[in-house]
């Protein structure tokens, strides 16, 4: 029999410390979609995600209704939709169609208008990332990544001048909602293809048909764990922080074992990562600052999320029969309180939280800058970025928001978005930097065959 | 056969546990087990239930849950494994 210690601590996570699984991502392959035009196209795709996905979020409601966990997101990813389409493709018009497939099935978010071009890039990948400032104008739920680098192949560096040109586009297209299509879009250093989460979340080419992929989350539950823990050393700490990854995996664990089986789709990974919520008591920021630093971006914290991030994947390890996607610990500003109170005091800075995504399992993310930031200082931004991701043999992500119009103060996205000071960025100019284009060749660690 | 936890935690007072077993009894569900502690001025009660698969769990959980407001108490169910889950390996 269970103790009544054991349930009550469960019964706590969920209802004072936001134990929650974010979200529950239905992989959707499209690889047999591939026709001839637009209309064809858009028949096949709409026509399989409605298939595939049409229980996903009754799935969602049941689990949670059964488990008195809450599952806050249902989400779909997508086989990148640049490797569906042909040269004549209008890919607004799918994008328009997939938003409208998940608004009739209830999900919250489709990830896959994305485009992998870290290598080289084609002259109909480059035509579709044209599309993606008025993909995202268009729509409400469809998400957009690129992938612009990787330890194997380098950098793309006309990818990045151009993704610092569509930031800037989809900012100003948007610019009516505070440039959120920029919330929406997502330039990835070494993406991978099993992330459950937004906005990056495709459904790689390696995956299977239909997969259940459960992003778990819980910087609450870490936070009140070691808040108490005065004096304890580092070793202690992260014991607890381990013992604390395991138990919120294994709840994903059940969670994807059983939405898989009930949707008929394989079950793929549990992605363990702390992702914040801008509410009280779910921020990664608190967890770092009750190590024993007054402010995140203070001295230490660097140190401190690298050895929450390890812990973290170290306990959600065992708990697991498959740890995925991204894994570790997010820092977003805007969907951060103690992120955001850091900023608006001025306490942390671009280039601690530059130096922050060296250690982190993602990047620069959910950061909003001055509506009048160029293409260039994005585009240098994004290679700095992608540099840390390729040398360190990890994920790194930009999610950038130049705020069309506003040149200070706060701005507001709303819901799991949350709200951001803006951040300026280095005013010295990179324009000749950034117009060289080419590619940065790999390092020589990608070389290990 | 579901096995499930009912916990009931909520300032203490008459006729807590007679509200919600005779819920339990309405819907045909056995208490298989139950353990009952004041923690800090707080009645804390976990019962382990026996539910037939044809009991609607939803309906349970919504009477329990408006049987709780009337007595001013929190009172939830939650399948079993999610405990085993994260407390037993």
């Amino acid at each position: 029999m269970l103790q009544t210690r054991e349930i009550l601590e469960t019964i706590n996570m969920v209802q004072k410390e936001h134990l929650d699984v974010r979200t529950l991502t239905m992989g959707i392959s499209l690889l047999d979609c591939v026709r001839g035009n637009t209309l064809d196209t858009v028949n096949a795709v709409t026509t399989k995600i409605y298939s595939y996905a049409k229980d996903l979020v009754k799935t969602g409601q049941d689990l949670q209704n059964e488990f008195g966990i809450p599952i806050v997101n249902k989400r779909i990813s997508l086989t990148p939709l640049s490797l569906i389409c042909g040269k004549d493709t209008d890919y607004v018009a799918l994008a328009r169609a997939i938003d409208k497939v998940g608004l009739d099935l209830g999900v919250d978010f489709i990830g896959g208008y994305t485009a992998l071009v870290h290598k080289g890039m084609t002259d109909f990948e480059k035509r579709f990332i044209e599309t993606i400032p008025e993909a995202l104008a268009v729509t409400d739920r469809l998400c957009s990544s690129v992938n612009i680098g990787s330890t194997k192949a380098g950098i793309n560096m006309d990818a990045v001048r151009l993704m610092g040109e569509k930031i800037k586009e989809t900012a100003y297209l948007t610019k009516d909602k505070s440039s959120i299509g920029c919330a929406k879009l997502v330039v990835f250093c070494n993406a991978v293809e099993d992330n459950p989460f937004m906005a990056g979340a495709f459904h790689g080419i390696g995956e299977a048909e239909k997969v259940i992929n459960v992003g778990v989350s819980g910087p609450g539950v870490v936070h009140s764990a070691i808040k108490d823990c005065k004096g304890a050393s580092f070793n202690e700490l992260a014991e607890i922080i381990k013992k604390t990854a395991f138990k919120i995996t294994r709840v994903g664990q059940l969670m994807a074992s059983l939405a898989s089986e009930r949707t008929g789709a394989t079950c793929g990974i549990v992605d363990l990562s702390l992702a914040p919520t801008p509410v009280m008591g779910d921020s990664v920021a608190h967890v770092l600052e009750s190590m024993g630093i007054d402010s995140v971006g203070g001295l230490g914290t660097t140190a401190a999320l690298a050895m929450l991030n390890d812990a973290v994947k170290k306990g959600g390890l065992m708990a697991s029969s498959s740890v995925g996607g991204l894994s570790g610990a997010f820092i977003p500003v805007s969907e951060d309180i103690g992120m955001i109170n850091a900023v608006r005091e001025g306490l942390l800075s671009i280039e601690k939280l530059e130096a922050m995504t060296a250690v982190c399992s993602v990047g620069l993310d959910m950061i909003a800058v001055p509506g009048s930031t160029t293409a260039s200082q994005i585009s240098g931004l994004i290679a700095d970025e992608a540099a840390i991701g390729m040398v360190n043999n990890k994920t790194t992500a930009v999610r950038v928001i130049p705020v069309e119009g506003q040149e200070e103060g706060e701005v507001e996205f709303g819901g799991l978005l949350g709200r951001a000071p803006l951040i300026k960025l280095s005013p010295v100019n990179n324009d000749l930097f950034i117009a060289r284009g080419g590619k940065i060749p790999a390092p020589l660690h990608s070389l290990k065959n | 056969m579901k096995k499930a936890i009912v916990s009931v935690i909520g300032k203490d007072k008459k006729g807590i546990i007679a509200g919600v077993t005779d819920i339990l009894f309405k819907m045909d569900i056995n208490v298989a087990d139950i353990t009952q502690t004041i923690m800090q001025d707080y009645f804390t009660m976990i019962m382990l239930v026996e539910l037939a698969d044809s009991v609607d769990f939803s309906l349970v959980k919504e009477s329990l849950a408006k049987k709780g407001e009337e007595l001013g108490v929190t009172v939830s169910i939650q399948h079993e494994d999610i405990f085993n889950a994260m407390h037993r390996i």
